[in-house]
Protein backbone atom coordinates (compact mmCIF):
# COMPACT_ATOMS: atom_id res chain seq x y z
CA UNK A 1 0.00 0.00 0.00
CA UNK A 2 1.19 3.11 -1.12
CA UNK A 3 1.88 6.49 1.52
CA UNK A 4 -0.90 8.34 -0.28
CA UNK A 5 -3.44 5.18 -0.07
CA UNK A 6 -2.43 4.77 3.74
CA UNK A 7 -2.69 7.98 4.21
CA UNK A 8 -6.70 7.96 1.99
CA UNK A 9 -7.60 5.28 4.75
CA UNK A 10 -6.59 7.50 8.06
CA UNK A 11 -8.18 10.15 6.30
CA UNK A 12 -11.52 8.59 5.83
CA UNK A 13 -11.72 7.05 9.51
CA UNK A 14 -10.69 10.16 11.09
CA UNK A 15 -13.54 12.01 8.90
CA UNK A 16 -15.89 8.93 10.33
CA UNK A 17 -15.03 9.16 14.05
CA UNK A 18 -14.92 13.03 14.46
CA UNK A 19 -17.31 13.88 12.11
CA UNK A 20 -14.98 16.64 10.12
CA UNK A 21 -14.33 17.22 6.39
CA UNK A 22 -12.47 16.08 4.41
CA UNK A 23 -10.36 18.84 3.64
CA UNK A 24 -9.57 19.92 7.61
CA UNK A 25 -7.72 16.35 7.46
CA UNK A 26 -4.20 17.23 6.51
CA UNK A 27 -0.93 15.61 7.59
CA UNK A 28 -0.20 18.58 10.21
CA UNK A 29 -3.61 18.49 11.80
CA UNK A 30 -3.18 17.52 15.48
CA UNK A 31 -5.78 15.27 16.49
CA UNK A 32 -7.27 17.02 19.70
CA UNK A 33 -6.56 20.72 18.75
CA UNK A 34 -7.28 21.04 15.25
CA UNK A 35 -10.11 17.91 14.48
CA UNK A 36 -11.61 18.07 18.51
CA UNK A 37 -11.01 14.42 19.42
CA UNK A 38 -11.85 13.73 22.74
CA UNK A 39 -10.32 10.53 24.90
CA UNK A 40 -13.07 8.26 23.82
CA UNK A 41 -12.15 9.46 20.11
CA UNK A 42 -8.95 7.20 20.44
CA UNK A 43 -10.41 4.09 21.45
CA UNK A 44 -13.35 4.65 18.25
CA UNK A 45 -10.21 5.70 16.18
CA UNK A 46 -8.09 2.34 16.99
CA UNK A 47 -10.95 0.44 16.33
CA UNK A 48 -11.56 1.88 13.21
CA UNK A 49 -7.83 1.67 12.32
CA UNK A 50 -7.81 -1.77 12.85
CA UNK A 51 -10.68 -2.34 10.51
CA UNK A 52 -9.58 -0.24 7.69
CA UNK A 53 -6.26 -2.06 7.60
CA UNK A 54 -7.13 -5.01 8.99
CA UNK A 55 -4.28 -4.92 12.22
CA UNK A 56 -4.54 -5.60 15.58
CA UNK A 57 -3.77 -2.69 17.62
CA UNK A 58 -2.17 -3.45 21.22
CA UNK A 59 -3.52 -1.04 24.10
CA UNK A 60 -1.23 1.64 24.93
CA UNK A 61 0.70 0.89 21.30
CA UNK A 62 -0.79 3.92 19.94
CA UNK A 63 -1.60 6.00 22.10
CA UNK A 64 -0.09 6.03 25.40
CA UNK A 65 -1.51 4.41 28.99
CA UNK A 66 -1.41 6.40 32.02
CA UNK A 67 1.29 8.43 31.53
CA UNK A 68 -0.08 11.71 33.41
CA UNK A 69 -0.37 9.14 36.84
CA UNK A 70 3.17 8.48 36.71
CA UNK A 71 5.02 10.73 39.26
CA UNK A 72 8.43 10.17 37.15
CA UNK A 73 6.43 11.01 33.83
CA UNK A 74 4.49 14.25 35.14
CA UNK A 75 5.29 16.85 37.94
CA UNK A 76 3.73 19.73 38.72
CA UNK A 77 1.42 19.13 35.53
CA UNK A 78 4.76 18.99 33.30
CA UNK A 79 6.05 16.35 31.84
CA UNK A 80 9.53 15.49 32.90
CA UNK A 81 12.85 14.60 30.93
CA UNK A 82 12.57 11.09 31.70
CA UNK A 83 8.61 10.95 30.61
CA UNK A 84 9.49 12.51 27.50
CA UNK A 85 12.15 10.04 26.85
CA UNK A 86 9.76 6.96 27.65
CA UNK A 87 6.99 8.56 25.48
CA UNK A 88 9.63 8.80 22.53
CA UNK A 89 10.68 5.78 22.97
CA UNK A 90 7.04 3.87 23.38
CA UNK A 91 5.59 6.01 20.68
CA UNK A 92 8.29 6.49 18.01
CA UNK A 93 5.19 7.61 15.12
CA UNK A 94 4.47 10.79 16.97
CA UNK A 95 5.48 14.17 16.47
CA UNK A 96 6.90 16.25 19.61
CA UNK A 97 8.09 19.30 18.14
CA UNK A 98 5.26 21.19 19.94
CA UNK A 99 5.26 19.29 23.31
CA UNK A 100 9.02 19.91 23.89
CA UNK A 101 8.41 23.56 23.24
CA UNK A 102 5.93 23.42 26.01
CA UNK A 103 6.19 20.07 27.93
CA UNK A 104 3.16 21.11 29.78
CA UNK A 105 0.97 17.76 30.13
CA UNK A 106 -2.35 19.10 28.73
CA UNK A 107 -0.29 19.23 25.47
CA UNK A 108 0.33 15.67 24.87
CA UNK A 109 -2.31 15.30 23.09
CA UNK A 110 -0.37 17.47 20.26
CA UNK A 111 1.95 15.14 19.30
CA UNK A 112 -0.47 12.96 17.73
CA UNK A 113 -0.89 14.36 14.34
CA UNK A 114 -2.98 12.69 11.17
CA UNK A 115 0.93 12.55 9.82
CA UNK A 116 1.87 10.15 13.43
CA UNK A 117 -1.21 7.97 12.29
CA UNK A 118 0.16 7.75 9.27
CA UNK A 119 3.52 6.59 9.79
CA UNK A 120 2.10 4.42 12.77
CA UNK A 121 -0.35 2.53 10.03
CA UNK A 122 2.77 2.17 7.45
CA UNK A 123 4.67 0.47 10.22
CA UNK A 124 2.54 -1.85 11.43
CA UNK A 125 1.78 -2.85 7.67
CA UNK A 126 5.38 -3.34 6.85
CA UNK A 127 5.88 -5.57 9.87
CA UNK A 128 3.33 -7.71 9.18
CA UNK A 129 3.94 -7.79 5.42
CA UNK B 1 -40.89 3.46 35.33
CA UNK B 2 -38.28 1.17 34.87
CA UNK B 3 -35.60 2.20 32.77
CA UNK B 4 -35.87 -0.77 30.11
CA UNK B 5 -36.20 0.04 26.81
CA UNK B 6 -35.92 -3.34 25.18
CA UNK B 7 -38.87 -5.99 26.17
CA UNK B 8 -36.90 -9.05 25.13
CA UNK B 9 -34.34 -10.57 23.55
CA UNK B 10 -35.09 -12.60 20.79
CA UNK B 11 -31.49 -14.18 19.66
CA UNK B 12 -28.09 -14.06 20.80
CA UNK B 13 -25.20 -15.00 18.68
CA UNK B 14 -22.40 -15.06 21.78
CA UNK B 15 -19.46 -12.69 20.75
CA UNK B 16 -21.24 -11.62 17.54
CA UNK B 17 -25.07 -10.40 17.16
CA UNK B 18 -28.03 -9.71 19.59
CA UNK B 19 -31.45 -8.97 18.54
CA UNK B 20 -33.85 -7.29 21.11
CA UNK B 21 -37.67 -6.10 20.58
CA UNK B 22 -39.42 -2.87 21.64
CA UNK B 23 -42.94 -3.19 21.84
CA UNK B 24 -44.04 0.86 21.56
CA UNK B 25 -47.38 0.91 23.73
CA UNK B 26 -49.90 3.67 23.88
CA UNK B 27 -50.06 3.49 27.94
CA UNK B 28 -46.08 4.85 27.69
CA UNK B 29 -46.59 8.60 29.12
CA UNK B 30 -43.71 10.13 27.47
CA UNK B 31 -45.78 9.54 23.91
CA UNK B 32 -48.43 11.72 25.10
CA UNK B 33 -46.33 14.61 25.64
CA UNK B 34 -44.06 13.62 22.22
CA UNK B 35 -45.98 15.34 20.83
CA UNK B 36 -49.61 16.24 22.53
CA UNK B 37 -52.09 17.91 20.47
CA UNK B 38 -51.26 21.81 20.26
CA UNK B 39 -55.23 23.65 20.91
CA UNK B 40 -53.79 26.77 19.63
CA UNK B 41 -52.12 25.84 16.27
CA UNK B 42 -55.68 22.55 15.77
CA UNK B 43 -52.18 20.35 15.00
CA UNK B 44 -53.48 16.71 16.25
CA UNK B 45 -51.66 14.81 18.89
CA UNK B 46 -48.83 12.75 17.28
CA UNK B 47 -47.49 10.47 19.33
CA UNK B 48 -44.31 8.96 18.63
CA UNK B 49 -41.17 6.70 20.05
CA UNK B 50 -38.86 9.67 20.51
CA UNK B 51 -35.32 9.06 18.55
CA UNK B 52 -33.56 9.68 21.95
CA UNK B 53 -35.26 6.66 23.36
CA UNK B 54 -34.05 4.68 20.48
CA UNK B 55 -30.91 5.70 20.74
CA UNK B 56 -31.11 4.25 24.50
CA UNK B 57 -32.67 0.94 23.34
CA UNK B 58 -30.04 0.10 20.90
CA UNK B 59 -27.33 0.83 23.24
CA UNK B 60 -29.24 -1.30 25.65
CA UNK B 61 -29.38 -4.30 23.74
CA UNK B 62 -25.19 -3.78 21.89
CA UNK B 63 -24.34 -3.20 25.90
CA UNK B 64 -26.14 -6.40 26.32
CA UNK B 65 -24.28 -7.91 23.73
CA UNK B 66 -20.70 -6.13 24.95
CA UNK B 67 -21.69 -7.58 28.38
CA UNK B 68 -21.89 -11.11 27.63
CA UNK B 69 -19.06 -11.09 25.77
CA UNK B 70 -17.19 -10.43 28.83
CA UNK B 71 -18.84 -12.28 31.44
CA UNK B 72 -20.36 -9.51 32.86
CA UNK B 73 -17.48 -8.75 34.70
CA UNK B 74 -17.27 -5.68 33.45
CA UNK B 75 -19.10 -2.05 33.86
CA UNK B 76 -20.05 -1.51 30.34
CA UNK B 77 -20.98 2.28 29.51
CA UNK B 78 -22.32 3.87 26.56
CA UNK B 79 -19.11 6.31 25.54
CA UNK B 80 -20.01 7.17 22.23
CA UNK B 81 -22.45 7.72 19.88
CA UNK B 82 -20.86 7.44 16.35
CA UNK B 83 -24.17 7.45 14.04
CA UNK B 84 -27.58 7.59 14.30
CA UNK B 85 -30.01 7.86 11.63
CA UNK B 86 -33.66 7.22 11.89
CA UNK B 87 -35.81 7.47 8.34
CA UNK B 88 -38.95 6.48 9.80
CA UNK B 89 -41.11 7.02 13.07
CA UNK B 90 -42.21 4.18 15.64
CA UNK B 91 -45.92 5.14 16.54
CA UNK B 92 -47.85 3.05 19.13
CA UNK B 93 -48.92 -0.62 18.10
CA UNK B 94 -45.57 -0.91 16.60
CA UNK B 95 -42.71 -3.20 17.67
CA UNK B 96 -39.05 -2.05 17.02
CA UNK B 97 -36.52 -4.41 16.65
CA UNK B 98 -32.86 -3.56 17.62
CA UNK B 99 -29.97 -5.87 16.13
CA UNK B 100 -26.78 -5.51 17.26
CA UNK B 101 -23.23 -6.43 15.59
CA UNK B 102 -20.17 -6.93 17.37
CA UNK B 103 -17.31 -5.15 15.88
CA UNK B 104 -14.54 -4.66 17.95
CA UNK B 105 -13.76 -6.07 21.73
CA UNK B 106 -10.66 -5.34 23.32
CA UNK B 107 -9.83 -4.95 27.33
CA UNK B 108 -10.74 -1.24 27.37
CA UNK B 109 -14.06 -1.03 25.12
CA UNK B 110 -16.07 -2.25 22.51
CA UNK B 111 -17.84 -0.97 19.51
CA UNK B 112 -20.95 -2.17 17.82
CA UNK B 113 -22.84 -1.48 14.62
CA UNK B 114 -26.72 -1.51 14.96
CA UNK B 115 -29.83 -1.75 12.49
CA UNK B 116 -32.97 -0.10 13.44
CA UNK B 117 -35.93 -1.91 12.05
CA UNK B 118 -40.18 -1.57 12.42
CA UNK B 119 -42.49 -4.51 12.47
CA UNK B 120 -45.88 -3.38 12.13
CA UNK B 121 -48.40 -6.20 13.34
CA UNK B 122 -50.72 -5.62 9.82
CA UNK B 123 -48.11 -7.49 7.99
CA UNK B 124 -45.83 -8.98 10.88
CA UNK B 125 -43.52 -10.89 8.59
CA UNK B 126 -41.89 -7.90 7.37
CA UNK B 127 -39.40 -6.07 9.50
CA UNK B 128 -38.47 -2.68 7.84
CA UNK B 129 -35.31 -1.14 8.32
CA UNK B 130 -35.66 2.18 9.33
CA UNK B 131 -32.34 3.49 10.66
CA UNK B 132 -28.81 2.33 11.63
CA UNK B 133 -27.16 3.50 15.17
CA UNK B 134 -23.03 2.53 15.88
CA UNK B 135 -21.92 2.74 19.39
CA UNK B 136 -18.77 2.44 21.13
CA UNK B 137 -18.45 1.53 24.61
CA UNK B 138 -16.24 1.97 27.25
CA UNK B 139 -15.16 -0.34 30.00
CA UNK B 140 -15.03 1.62 32.77
CA UNK B 141 -13.28 -0.16 35.57
CA UNK B 142 -10.10 -0.47 32.89
CA UNK B 143 -10.88 3.60 31.55
CA UNK B 144 -10.68 5.73 34.74
CA UNK B 145 -7.45 5.09 36.58
CA UNK B 146 -7.19 6.25 40.10
CA UNK B 147 -10.85 6.59 40.38
CA UNK B 148 -12.77 3.67 42.67
CA UNK B 149 -16.04 2.70 41.81
CA UNK B 150 -18.11 0.30 43.40
CA UNK B 151 -17.18 -3.41 43.01
CA UNK B 152 -20.58 -4.76 42.04
CA UNK B 153 -21.73 -4.28 38.63
CA UNK B 154 -24.03 -1.78 38.69
CA UNK B 155 -24.31 -1.72 35.42
CA UNK B 156 -26.08 -4.98 34.55
CA UNK B 157 -28.23 -5.19 38.18
CA UNK B 158 -31.41 -6.85 38.35
CA UNK B 159 -33.35 -5.35 35.87
CA UNK B 160 -30.85 -6.73 32.75
CA UNK B 161 -30.68 -10.05 35.08
CA UNK B 162 -35.01 -10.84 34.46
CA UNK B 163 -34.81 -9.49 31.05
CA UNK B 164 -31.96 -11.89 29.93
CA UNK B 165 -33.68 -14.72 32.13
CA UNK B 166 -36.92 -14.18 30.52
CA UNK B 167 -35.50 -14.17 27.48
CA UNK B 168 -34.37 -17.67 27.94
CA UNK B 169 -30.63 -16.09 27.83
CA UNK B 170 -28.42 -18.47 30.55
CA UNK B 171 -26.57 -16.13 32.36
CA UNK B 172 -22.76 -16.63 33.02
CA UNK B 173 -21.90 -18.63 36.61
CA UNK B 174 -20.71 -15.58 39.28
Amino acid sequence: MTHDEVFEKVREVLVDALAVDDDEVLPGATLTGDLGAESIDFLDIVFKLEQAFGIKIAQGELFPDNVSQDPEFVQNGVVTPKGMEALKERLPHADFTKLEADPKITNVGEIFTVDALVKFCERKLSAAA
Amino acid sequence: MRWLWIDRIVSLEPGQRLVAIKNVSMAEDHLHDHFAADEASGRPASPIMPASLIVEGMAQTAGILVGHTGAFREKVILAKVSNATLEADATPGTTLRYEAELKSFDTVGASCQGVVSLIDPVAPGEATAIGQIDLVFSHLDQNRAGLAFPDHNFVFGPSFKMILEQSGIDLPAE
